[in-house]
């Protein structure tokens, strides 16, 4: 008989994230290699778990063709040496992949039916970039159920910078130089690297090893990121500074039951409280984490200010603004991507929920004085996600300053 | 450097060089490893290969990297391959362009002189052995201070002593050296006998050749890892590393016992071996500069020696020739075949019963004549399936599936559906030519007809068809499942299409087929059965049997003519002599002592194992009362002649397309050396040819340099 457990985030890790392209460093990498060296990376650093113990292993990507296709989560749990006993699938949610990989392996622990599952995401965007091979239906645009518009992202967050006209393009360059220095501090501290797991890159000149994301641009200046072009719209804000780029990468974490995680022994580093997604208007996607964090703190009885930590995906720098403004957040507030975000790092499209993940439960370790934590991030054609998570290092002593 | 070696690099203007290709891995402590890639720029059907071009630029960037670690840039260097393959060893191709011994000796001292860096980095080196590895790239490794592997890899070998060459890059010096004289035995000598035997990654870990080894995925990161560990101090066991203990008592008698082994096995023709042996001897207790200085020798004799380039010729035939067959028609005209017939249920039937099964995945209708003949049959046929089972060699569900592609009849109405049809009953030619006649009145105009017969005109057996055009001769060698040779015996009235369904069929099979014209013995069982009259010819005129055994001793056969007999049978081999002396009454001795021995059936006595101990009293009786006795050598040089002679004649008469496949069956088919090149290298260099014919197979000859 299925019974309600508690979820708890037991590890996550995750390559580094690469330039997609030609000239990136993965190029000659497959999709399902950086999945693959992902998990195995995490199955070897968790050996206390029996691999025929795994219940399901839930895998996204957003477009599911190639080295990204065949139920990605069933082929590469079979190359990453997984037990053939141990079932896969695929999940698709665009950018939010990863992120729905970890509430539906949740969703399946939660009712019981499962105690442990691995849930992860990779995009290789230079393989597929964004929206290949999709045919959208004509009717989208006869009947006007969307502009032409809500299939460009770069055009959607230009739509925030109009429906919001005081987050101005200097408050996004600013935003996305914090976050590159945030960034490079965090590597500099050692921050990020214990997640990540290196990855063996052929080129034309011989085999490297990829240990750090591709895209960092540390020494960028305000000046130099006011005079990028802004591909969207002659004279527009929106450019390759205040936004992520596009990317590979692949990331991949063990959800389990709390009672699971005990019985092999394990320390969580995440309890999961709840989590939400909504839909907005697809011509303004960035705005869509503001009513999905609306609704899991609902959720969770809980209001933005319990919120000590929040990992916001960085699709476009305006577009967390606009979640902060909405909340009566200050831009530069210190809860708010402690370590960079995706500006720097990069957006592999369905990889990067379980990045955020990561991070935020590296900083619930160095901040027992913090209970809970926020992830979310927005979605492609209008949607929001939002995960909210418990601290199991807190310790109800020091209060924020 | 590259003045000295000028002359080798300049062989071969078109070498498709391997680049070394160097890249920064950042690894713990803020340090960093060097990594080389070996990368030929294409893609794994063209191996890595370590020509002359190749090796002066691998010494330069390592000495680029040995001035780096003294600046303190580099705490190590490594080298890896390109997906798949590490490195097949040294380019072999332009080895017939080598024009004396001194070039030879070149080569053993450039690959001496840029792998011994290796060691003289400065920093630790390491060999991250990823893929395909042989000779001259398991060398590289080798000179290495550390060496990892992928789990995955399945080639992995040092081969030269197969081709007629030594270990010359170091490795006959470094390997015992680092595991033990007895496992490297086995890597450099009894493996490369072994048909080339090659190890699989787990074998080259137990053998102690390779320090570790991790799985394919992350193979190369956790090669990295591995070594940042043992750069920063790990240590690294090596069990099987040869102590003072072996040194002094172990050595030497393993070398006496291979020796042994050799010489009973190939006799002391063949020369790499020894040489390969006395280098593993001398390793025991020289330096690595004496050491490599051996093995730059030896390299250098073997190079320019007769056999190296018969061996070279052998494995060009069996690399290429075998894959190709000449005179094959288009592949794209055979019949595809889904459900075979074999007539009889005897040893041979079975045997081909479980090779067609296995390899074709179709049904197959085994007959006799009665039931219960038919019963047994199918029973020892799935026997033999479930041995292989028993095996490992197939699973449970795969071993159901051939069970059941097996059955048996005695209607030959059975056979009705089926594409191709093969009998192997008695060497009777009425028999035959009634089954064939039988069998064509129940199959379609199409269905191939293929007899196994050894020794009966094929053309003769399809006499009685109405449709002789789908016959043909497809002659295996015993054991069916070990042999590779197919001998495909087309007669004037076979089609196209059945001789191409023929060659595809054997393919499928996993044979080597050559095409034979419709002449008695084909070619294995012509050449040797002239052999066979030429011994028992010297026997019956009362030559001992012992001098006729010792006069094959220099062609470095796998067994005398004696042992050859016994082995076949020796009522079969009279009916083969029978037959060729019929046909060729002037060249091919009858011998009635032949009939008389197949009653004793048997020529030696035997120890208890089956060890020869002499020639049995009773057959030397047999035989007594020759009265003009040949010497070894007389003898050796009519056999020699004798086959110089028949090989051109059944060439002039296009038995065969060419000299290279009567070779090419010789090694398939009866196991003759690659130091022969098969037979007709031998017979060119000894002066047979020139003694028989006045002229010689091969233009230019197949022989060694000076």
């Amino acid at each position: 008989m299925a019974t309600s457990n508690e979820i708890v985030f037991v590890d996550g890790v995750r390559t580094p994230f690469g330039r997609a392209g030609e000239k990136g460093m993965y190029w000659n990498t497959r999709a399902d290699d950086l999945i693959v060296k992902a998990m195995i990376g995490l199955l070897e650093r968790n050996p206390r778990i029996p691999l025929e113990s795994y219940d399901d292993v839930a895998i996204a990507a957003a477009t599911q063709q190639g080295d990204q296709g065949l139920t990605i989560g069933r082929t590469a749990s079979l190359l990453a040496g997984l037990p053939r006993s141990v079932p896969g699938y695929a999940i698709d949610r665009m950018c939010a992949g990863a992120m729905t990989s970890v509430t539906t392996i949740a969703g399946a622990i939660a009712f019981g039916a499962y105690d442990l599952g691995i849930a992860g995401g990779v995009e290789h965007m230079g393989h597929h970039p964004m929206g290949s091979g999709a045919d959208p239906n004509p009717r989208f645009l006869a009947e006007k159920l969307v502009s032409t518009d809500a299939l460009s992202m770069g055009a959607t967050a230009e739509r925030i910078h109009d429906r919001f006209p005081h987050l101005t393009k200097e408050r996004a360059d600013e935003y996305a130089l914090r976050s590159q220095q945030k960034a490079a501090a965090a590597y500099e501290a050692g921050k990020i690297q214990p997640d990540l797991i290196p990855v063996a890159i052929r080129t034309d000149s011989g085999w490297g090893l990829a240990t750090r994301d591709e895209a960092l641009r540390p020494d960028t200046t305000l000046e130099v990121l006011a005079t990028l072009k802004t591909p969207f719209r002659p004279h527009g804000r929106i450019t390759a500074g205040n936004s992520s780029g596009l990317n590979d990468g692949a990331t991949a974490s063990i959800i389990a039951s709390a009672e699971a995680a005990r019985s092999f022994g394990l320390a969580p580093k995440m309890r999961l409280v709840s989590f939400a997604f909504a839909g907005v208007e697809p011509e303004v996607m960035g705005i869509g984490p503001v009513p999905s964090t609306e609704k899991a703190l609902r959720k969770a009885g809980l209001s933005i200010d319990d919120i000590g930590l929040f990992e916001l995906n960085e699709a476009f720098a305006v577009q967390v603004l606009s979640l902060l403004d909405h909340f009566g957040i200050a831009d530069d507030d210190p809860r708010v991507n402690l370590w960079g975000g995706a500006i720097a790092m990069g957006h592999p499209l369905a990889a990067s929920g379980v990045r955020l993940m990561i991070q935020l439960a590296a900083q619930f370790a160095e901040h027992p004085e913090v209970r809970y934590g926020l992830t979310a991030m927005c979605v492609g054609l209008g949607q929001g996600g939002s995960v909210i998570w418990e601290n199991p290092h807190f310790d109800g002593k020091a209060v924020r300053a | 450097m590259s003045d000295r070696f000028a002359k080798l690099a300049a062989l071969d203007p078109e070498e498709v060089i391997t680049h070394s290709f160097v890249r920064d891995v950042p690894i713990s402590g803020g340090k960093t490893l060097a990594l080389i890639t070996l990368d030929n720029g294409k893609d794994h059907t063209r191996p890595n290969t370590l020509g002359p071009k190749t090796m002066l630029a691998l010494g330069e960037v390592l000495d680029e990297l040995t001035a780096r670690a003294a600046a303190g840039e580099i705490a190590g260097v490594a080298i890896t391959g390109k997906p798949f393959i590490f490195a097949a060893g040294a380019d072999l191709s332009r080895v017939n362009d080598i024009p004396d011994r001194e070039t030879g000796l070149l080569m053993g001292q450039l690959g001496h002189l840029v792998l011994g860096k290796l060691s003289e980095l400065g920093v630790p080196s390491f060999v991250f052995v990823n893929g395909l590895a042989l000779g001259g790239g398991v060398e590289i490794a080798l000179n290495a201070d550390y060496r990892t592997i992928d789990s995955s890899v399945s080639a992995f070998a040092l081969p030269e002593v197969f081709l007629g060459l030594i270990p010359g890059w170091g490795g006959s010096w470094l390997l015992p050296n680092l595991i033990g004289i007895e496992n490297a035995l086995k890597v450099i000598i009894e493996n490369p006998l072994k048909n080339n035997r090659m190890l699989a990654a787990p074998a080259v870990l137990e053998l102690g050749i390779v320090d570790a080894m991790f799985g394919p995925a992350t193979f190369l990161e956790d090669s990295i890892a591995w070594a940042d560990r043992v750069t920063h101090g790990a240590k690294v066991k090596r069990p099987r590393e040869p102590g003072k203990l072996e040194r002094a008592v172990k050595w030497d008698i393993a070398i006496g016992i291979a020796e042994k082994t050799l010489e009973e096995r190939i006799g002391r023709v063949a020369h790499a071996p020894y040489r390969a042996l006395e280098l593993l001897r001398a390793a025991k207790n020289t330096t690595k500069k004496v050491g490599f200085e051996a093995e730059d020798g030896a390299l250098a004799d073997l190079i320019a020696g007769d056999q190296f380039r018969a061996s070279m010729y052998a494995f060009n035939l069996v690399q290429k020739r075998a894959k190709r067959p000449a005179g094959a028609p288009d592949a794209s005209l055979a019949r595809p075949v889904t459900k075979v017939g074999i007539v009889g249920a005897g040893l041979m039937a079975r045997q081909l019963a479980v090779l067609f099964a296995r390899r074709l995945q179709v049904p197959v209708v085994i007959t006799d004549l009665d039931q219960a003949h038919v019963d047994s049959g199918v029973e020892a046929i799935r026997a033999d399936i479930h041995k292989l089972l028993d095996d490992g060699r197939i699973s449970p569900d795969e071993s159901n599936r051939l069970k059941a592609l097996v059955t048996g009849t005695t209607n030959k109405g059975d056979f009705a559906d089926c594409d191709w049809v093969i009998e192997a009953i008695f060497e009777e030619l009425e028999a035959k030519q009634n089954v064939f006649a039988e069998v064509e009145t129940h199959v379609s105009a199409e269905t191939i007809l293929a007899t196994n017969t050894s020794s009966l005109s094929v053309e003769q057996i399809g006499a009685k068809l109405a449709h002789p055009d789908r016959v043909v001769g497809f002659h295996f060698f015993n054991p069916v499942a070990v042999m590779p040779l197919v001998e495909v015996v087309r007669t004037p009235s076979t089609s196209e299409e059945s001789l191409s369904t023929a060659m595809v069929t054997a393919a499928a099979l996993r044979k080597n087929a050559v095409i034979a014209k419709d002449a008695p013995g084909f070619v294995v069982n012509r050449v040797l059965a002239k052999i066979l009259s030429e011994a028992m010819h010297a026997v019956d005129t009362g030559t001992p049997f012992e001098v006729v055994e010792e006069s094959t001793r220099e062609f470095g056969l796998p067994m005398t003519p004696f042992e050859l007999l016994e082995l076949v049978g020796i009522t079969v081999a009279a009916h083969v002599l029978d037959v060729h002396h019929e046909a060729f009454p002037d060249r091919y001795f009858a011998s009635e002592n032949l009939h008389k021995l197949a009653e004793v059936g048997h020529v030696f006595e035997r120890g208890s194992k089956g060890r020869i101990k002499g020639i049995d009293p009773k057959v030397t009786a047999i035989v007594a009362g020759g009265k003009t006795p040949l010497t070894a050598p007389e003898l050796r040089q009519r056999i020699e002649d004798g086959l110089a002679d028949e090989i051109h004649r059944m060439l002039e008469a296009e038995v065969v397309a060419a000299a290279e496949d009567i070779d090419l069956c010789l090694i398939l088919g009866a196991g003759y050396p690659f130091q022969m090149g098969g037979v007709t290298p031998y017979l060119d260099r000894v002066d047979a040819s020139e003694r028989a014919f006045g002229d010689t197979f091969h233009h230019p000859v197949i022989r060694g340099v000076r």
